[in-house]
């Protein structure tokens, strides 16, 4: 398979966008400029983008915690998430959401999600109402090993078979929920397998290869936009930062992070695909850094100085009528 | 209101058309899913008999209140699920977010306790959290209430936790006229809405008009009138109260009588009102005491028309007890017309 210098491009930009928004926040939120609970997802961006690529505006995602990347990655605007995680009346949610709480509905981005296991019930009705409405829609969940654990995730892929919605479950494997194994926390530890007994096909692929991901999301896709019904994937990926910014991770092995950041890093292993194909001029992988880091740095000066919500604005958007 | 609630309530009509609550909220259900086709309804048996080898439409809901739109609409539109209630409100929840108009049905409104997360985590929070640009037009459907004998886990009024709730509206209607009207309204509205029906209630009947008609939340019904006292009531208490207020009657004691017909958002305006002119107010509640509606609405009064009070406020509520099985206890917990007579009586200090 062979790919074309602008899909490289755009697919480059996107992870790189989201290594260096996660990077940044580590930076601002120990300078005290990101109040609250961050979690990081540098590490794993090969598995955002690798399926929002094949994803439209009108096709849903749902998400984690751990939701920058896929924000990103379903097209949210980078500097009103940069606004939204300072607390910023700017930001994509006017600063009532925060880091677990970003969503923009106008991108197909229905929200992340601070419960684990809150997101795939309703990525259902996403893909109930793609169903009913006879869009062609597709409905994505990410979530986590740990959210594979939680029961609310285990009847929404049953659901999902009985009522043969058009649902691609994303099981993001980054070896912890939180600070426990999921080689422990995984009672059979195989998340796809088990996925697979509720009647529905599930495969485990590299997630720190985007195109690995990429073409196994872009089949199991097409599957379902179909009519097959759902799928599970299970994207083997690492999670090259704590749990939240601030977590001393001494649960981790000696030298782990170093080795996953040396042999496992997904932006190194898609530089050096496309160099050793020929598919795309080194020079133009540069020039996408250097344009994303201008992007990140005036991110964080327009968030910096943008304003805060009016006091006024805490008890608004509560109903839309009440 | 006064005048209002005359428009509203045509019970004295030359030609009613008697129909049950049960009956009022099939025929609200059927007519908003003939008007509007993004409309469904999911749930445990909400049809029943998928995948089984008998009749279709087994069920229509375990107390017959679907009953007749599968077969009219199809089961793309009436959705039986599994038994997975997260799953199911969640489903409801996402539906709504991206183009329908779902009504969930939540058997029991005990098992609220399986899928809260999904209820005041997701769904209530979402036009908050998403800085107001999220709509979740969503209905959760529910029984509530004691009086059938189903002992802990099938009889409890919880009510007050949901209203507690920012982002969810909370509407628990006592007769069939108002349970159409209001369903029809939830139905239309844009926030999540939890429909209470108590089970003890769909039985009864009074005159339903046929053509579509919406009742707006946060206007109460004063069911009797008299400045005497006010006796708040909410659902199954209405009638109660009712029969307690026509008992009175007869002794020249007149009582308004006030069903807020929806507790999130509450007409506090018209009970306040209602405890000026008496400056007497009784509250009953099947719900428990503590952090309750009951409590709820003491506190309003207190703070807003302290004045006005002449007795203190007296509220008719369930123990601080779960819901017994025995019918001899059962019928010791749910408030009786004796305890709310006796209760208005302290108040007026007979």
């Amino acid at each position: 398979m062979s790919y074309s210098a602008d899909f490289l491009a755009r697919a480059y930009t996107t992870m790189k966008t989201i290594r260096l928004f996660e990077e940044r926040a580590i930076v601002e939120f120990e300078k005290g400029n990101i109040p609250g609970f961050v979690h990081t997802s540098d590490g794993q961006e090969a598995v955002a983008v690798g399926i929002c690529m094949h994803l439209s505006d009108s096709d849903v995602i749902g998400s984690t915690h751990r939701g920058h990347g896929h924000s990103l990655a379903k097209g949210c605007d980078v500097l009103g998430m940069m606004q939204e995680i300072m607390g910023k009346a700017t930001g994509l949610c006017k600063g009532k959401g925060g880091s677990m709480h970003i969503a923009d509905f106008s991108k197909g981005m229905l929200g992340a999600n601070a419960i684990v296991g809150g997101g795939p019930p309703l990525c259902n009705g996403a893909a109930l109402s793609a169903k009913t409405l006879k869009t062609g829609n597709v409905a994505v969940s990410f979530s986590g090993d740990g959210s594979s654990n939680q029961g609310t995730v285990m009847e929404a892929l049953n659901l999902a078979v009985v009522l043969q919605l058009p649902h691609l479950f994303i099981f993001e494997n980054n070896g912890y929920g939180e600070g426990t194994g999921a080689d422990y926390a995984v009672g059979s530890h195989d998340i796809a397998g088990r996925a697979a007994g509720f009647g529905l096909p599930a495969e485990k692929i590299d997630g720190t290869d985007f195109f690995a991901v990429h073409e196994a999301s872009g089949a199991a896709l097409k599957r379902i936009r179909d009519g097959a019904g759902p799928a599970v994937i299970e994207a083997d990926t690492v999670r090259f930062d704590g749990h939240f910014i601030g977590d001393p991770q001494l649960y981790r092995g000696e030298g782990e992070i170093d080795r996953l950041r040396r042999d496992k890093d997904c932006l190194i292993r898609f530089r050096e695909r496309v160099l050793a194909e020929s598919w795309i001029d080194k020079d133009v992988l540069d020039g996408i850094d250097a344009d994303v880091e201008a992007l990140i740095e005036r991110a964080v000066q327009e968030g910096l100085a943008a304003p805060e919500p009016d006091v006024s604005e805490l008890t608004t958007d509560v109903y839309c009528s009440y | 209101m006064n005048n209002e609630l005359a428009q509203e309530r045509p019970m004295e009509q030359s030609t009613p058309r008697n129909k049950t609550i049960r009956e009022a909220i099939n025929e609200a259900l059927y007519q908003e899913m003939e008007r509007d086709s993004t409309v469904i309804v999911l749930g445990e048996e909400v049809s029943g008999g998928a995948g089984c080898d008998g009749v279709d439409d087994a069920y229509g809901g375990v107390f017959g209140v679907t009953k007749g739109l599968m077969p009219r609409f199809g089961r793309e539109r009436v959705i039986d699920t599994p038994i997975s209630e997260s799953a199911i409100i969640g489903a409801a929840a996402g539906a709504a977010n991206s183009g329908l108009r779902p009504v969930a049905e939540l058997m029991f409104f005990d098992f609220i306790g399986v899928c809260f997360d999904q209820i005041f985590n997701q769904a209530a929070k979402f036009r908050y959290m998403f800085g107001g640009k999220a709509k979740t037009p969503m209905v959760i459907r529910a029984t509530v209430g004691a009086g059938m004998r189903a002992g802990g886990q099938h009889s409890n009024m919880l009510h007050p936790v949901v209203v507690h709730m920012p982002g969810l509206k909370v509407v628990m209607p006592s007769n069939a006229y108002d349970a159409k009207g209001l369903m029809i309204t939830a139905i239309r509205d844009d926030d999540p809405v939890i429909f209470l029906e108590h089970k003890l209630l769909y039985e009864t009947s009074c005159h339903v008009p046929e053509e579509s008609y919406a009742i707006p939340f946060g206007e109460a019904a004063f069911t009797r009138e008299g400045s005497d006292a006010t006796v708040v009531a909410i659902s199954a208490m209405v009638p109660k109260a009712n029969a307690v207020a026509d008992k009175l009657r007869k002794e020249g004691i007149y009582i308004d009588v006030i069903d807020p017909r929806t507790v999130s958002p509450i007409d506090s305006e018209s009970i306040l009102e209602s405890v000026e002119l008496s400056g007497r107010l009784v509250i009953v509640d099947e719900a428990h005491e503590r952090c309750s509606l009951a409590a709820d609405i003491s506190s309003i009064v207190a703070e807003q028309a302290f004045s006005s009070l002449r007795a203190p406020v007296r509220k008719v509520t369930a123990p601080h007890t779960p819901v017994p099985f025995a019918p001899s206890l059962e019928d010791a917990y749910i408030p009786s017309e004796a305890r709310i007579e006796q209760a208005i009586r302290d108040t007026l200090g007979a």
